[in-house]
């Protein structure tokens, strides 16, 4: 930065650690030397590319919808597309967006660096990661093809094994993308395990390494599960195994318990990592340690646990005894009690920190109220009375997409901005970041608030036609989808060019303490030549950038 | 040699192999947990027919599945004296009793083999196999076809095991492997108990509990 030329001597390599070697995008040329990479950056970035085109994909599929969904009878498809589109939607999303999203780009991206390492554990498995996910997409995208699938992402039986579309290959599709995610929990896990830098102890990472850690767990206990499942899925829709079937015995609601008990853990998965993403961001940009470490860890911890006993609070209308009933709406309130543990302590952070808006921050904001509003709700459905009412209404598609789209949305593109000069060595146009912020968050809330009421009203999920008294508020919806996916192109387009023409940013453009803020924008090839010493917390800002630098010696 | 196998990301041997274990041990947590939808499905379904998976049960010869069992355990414990020699650095002596675990792999195979032909002789079909009339009750089936999805999961681990131990005992005889260097031993040896561990609790599963 601008401080580095007045007294560059005085200061530890003031452009970040390994500025004097070629950096990672430059380090090796040629389309081999990419597809072939060991590199956790470059692997990161080819993720990056995969998942902003499927988010692309999923969301004109969502589009389709929305757009279906203008008048109550049949405006421009017809109800077989409707049904196949809204599970590609699903599917797209869910496997190919969101689980994957935040941990394969900014974790394999950050992870490394800020433990101090020069790269993951295992290379090469990495890689392998991603050609996996990328077999997996190719195998759900051809059984798109050849027809898709028509029974919504959670593939209930005994309709899916009946259903004549191509629900075979979907779920080998989505056991191989489970593969993929199994490969890069290790990777993570292993390297938190073993690749600490020097002095770096568990309570010093930055909190983004624990959300990524928590995330590894669960994916790594709960994926098997749903790999089963599907696997038998797969098998009878095949061979007519019948594992599920009444007709033969096989009770449909084993495969609901299955299916929960990785589904709702997922939808930790995809939430856990936008958690540490808002940690690095509200620490950095209000300057301040956080007001308490340790509740934000800790707390990601008791989500990964909690989280595998409350798959029930799905299945309340599926039979389940009273009791347990009573038990899974209990047991779901720990989760709420562990997200508000944390959303406190973002709160707490900005008192008495030096706040500087940037469009990150802006993303905070949204995300929390997004996260708030969501959990409330989730709250509320938890409790079996209420959720006898809302189930399987519009009500229950505006909480998840509230909590877990926006959740992930937000934090998405709050990373995509606030570590995009360490990946790339520029700075966004940061008006245009702010003002495609709104856009997206204006878009994002007058697609799902008023969903929130139709579901009240009583208008089913998955239907393709409604009540003319419906209409209001799906014109309302369908043009917020219109305006987010607006918002998301700008967004995208601003970092786009922000890549050719930004202004060149130094190593740490925020005056973040976070370890990878040592090294140079873009960092080089591995990170730093040594191991780094030390000496402080990821979130030592009672120190100057100088000081900080040298309690944190890297060559 | 051994500052040559240290990979470049690693600033230490010791964490180098440290890494390579805590891998293994996660990778077996999540297999245990594949088959542990498994096992759920099988107490679920015990559960609802306790008498008709007694009567699919009693299709399977105890004194088949105990050979296999004392042939799996038997191969155990020659992959565990495999580790403990090249850990002396006698990689030729692993290399042999690797080889030897194989050969108790394949004969699980065989046996196996035998005991599914059975099956097939008595009708004891996974669903999806019946024509409508020869169709045995529900619950029935229901046994025989996880019965034959876990067996048959797990013969597809003995594959994969036998496949490792005889990678690695080729290693091993070409002294890729040593005192210093014995971590992929190790690892495979694990693999190899797992798959050991999971028929274990197959067994009373399918042969005793009649
Ligand atoms: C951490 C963020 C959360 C995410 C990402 C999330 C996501 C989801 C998703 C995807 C569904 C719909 C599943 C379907 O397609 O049927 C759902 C439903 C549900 N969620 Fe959440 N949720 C979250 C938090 C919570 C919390 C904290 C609670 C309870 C305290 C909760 C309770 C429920 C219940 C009871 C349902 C089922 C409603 C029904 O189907 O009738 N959720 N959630
Ligand atoms: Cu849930």
């Amino acid at each position: 930065m601008s401080q580095a030329t007045i007294d560059a001597d005085s200061r530890p390599n003031p452009l970040g650690v390994g500025a004097d070697h070629p950096d990672y995008l430059r380090a090796d040329s040629g389309l081999r030397s990419w597809l072939l990479t060991k590199d956790h950056k470059r692997i990161a970035l080819m993720f990056y590319v995969g998942v902003i085109l499927f988010l692309g994909l999923g969301g004109v599929f969502a589009l389709v919808l929305r757009t279906e969904l203008l008048t109550p009878e049949q405006t421009f498809i017809d109800a077989n597309t409707y049904n196949q589109m809204f599970t590609l939607h699903g599917i797209t999303m869910v496997w190919l967006f969101m689980i994957p999203a935040v941990p394969t780009v900014f974790g394999n991206f950050v992870l490394p660096i800020m433990l101090g390492a020069k790269d993951l554990a295992f290379p090469r498995i990495n890689l392998a990661s991603f050609y996996i996910y990328v077999l997996s997409a190719i195998i759900l995208l051809g059984a798109m093809l050849a027809g898709g699938a028509d029974t919504g992402w959670t593939f209930y039986v005994p309709y899916s094994t009946t259903s004549p579309t191509a629900v075979t290959w979907m779920g080998i599709g989505i056991f191989v993308n489970g593969i993929s995610s199994i490969m890069t929990s290790v990777n993570f896990i292993v390297t938190t395990h073993t690749m600490r830098a020097k002095g770096l102890s568990w309570h010093r990472m930055p909190l983004f390494v624990w959300a990524t850690y928590a995330t590894s767990i669960i994916i790594l206990f709960a994926t098997p599960v749903l790999g089963m499942s599907l696997v038998l899925l797969a098998l009878d829709h095949a061979f007519g195994l019948s594992l599920f079937n009444p007709r033969y015995g096989g009770d449909p609601v084993l495969f609901q318990h299955l299916f929960w008990f990785y589904s709702h853990p997922a939808v930790y998965i995809m939430i856990l990592p936008s958690f540490g993403v808002i940690s690095e961001v509200v620490c950095s940009f209000s300057h301040n340690q956080p007001a308490s470490y340790r509740a934000i860890a800790y707390s990601s911890l008791g989500i990964a646990f909690i989280g595998f006993f409350t798959w029930g609070h799905h299945m309340f209308v599926a039979g389940l005894s009273e009791f347990d009933a009573g038990v899974f709406g209990a047991l779901s309130m720990f989760v709420a009690i562990f997200s508000a543990i944390k959303v406190f302590t973002w709160v707490a952070t900005l008192r008495g920190g030096s706040i500087s808006f940037a469009t990150p921050m802006l993303y905070f904001l949204w995300f929390l109220f997004l996260f708030v509003f969501g959990g409330m709700t989730g709250v509320a459905v938890a409790t079996q009375s209420l959720d006898v009412h809302w189930h399987d209404t519009y009500f229950v598609v505006a909480h998840f997409h509230f909590i877990m789209v926006g959740g992930t949305l937000t934090s998405f593109l709050a990373a995509a901005h606030y570590w995009f000069p360490k990946m790339f060595g520029r700075l966004y146009d940061e008006r245009v970041g702010l003002l495609t912020s709104v856009a997206v968050f204006i878009g994002f809330v007058f697609t799902f608030l008023p969903q929130f009421l139709l579901g009240n009203g009583g208008m089913p999920r998955r239907y393709f036609t409604y009540p003319e008294r419906y209409q209001w508020l799906n014109v309302l919806s369908t043009g917020g989808a219109w305006l987010l996916g607006a918002g998301l192109l700008l967004a995208l387009g601003n970092l786009l060019l922000a890549l050719k023409w930004g202004k060149r940013a130094g190593p740490n453009p925020w005056g973040s303490r976070s370890f990878e803020w040592i090294t140079a924008s873009p960092p080089s090839k591995h990170n730093f030549e040594e191991t780094p010493d030390i000496e402080r917390s990821a979130y030592d800002y009672t120190l100057s950038e100088e000081v900080a630098r040298e309690r944190a010696k890297a060559r | 040699m051994s500052a040559q196998r240290l990979v470049e990301q690693f600033e230490s041997l010791e964490k180098q192999d440290h890494a390579a274990r805590l891998a293994m041990w996660m990778f077996l947590g999540s297999e245990t947990l594949l088959f542990g939808a498994l096992f759920a499905a099988y107490a679920y379904y015990r559960g609802m027919y306790p008498d008709e998976f007694v009567q699919a049960l009693h299709h399977n010869s105890v004194a088949l599945g105990t050979t296999n069992t004392v042939v799996l355990i038997t191969s155990s414990f020659t992959v565990a004296l495999g580790v403990h020699f090249i850990r002396e650095n006698k990689a030729r002596l692993t290399a042999g009793l690797f080889v030897v675990s194989t050969l108790f792999g394949a004969v699980f195979l065989v046996v196996k083999g035998i005991e599914y032909s059975h099956h097939i002789h008595e009708n004891a079909l996974p669903s999806g196999m019946y024509t409508f009339i020869d169709k045995p009750p529900a619950g029935v089936v229901l046994g025989y076809t996880l019965y034959w999805f876990m067996t048959a999961l797990h013969g597809l681990h003995v594959i994969a095991g036998m496949i490792m131990l005889a990678v690695v005992a080729l290693l091993c005889w070409k002294g890729r492997y040593g005192a210093h260097r014995n971590v992929a031993v190790e690892n495979v040896g694990l693999y190899w108990h797992l798959v050991d561990v999971v028929w274990i609790f197959l067994w009373p599963l399918f042969y005793l509990t009649d």
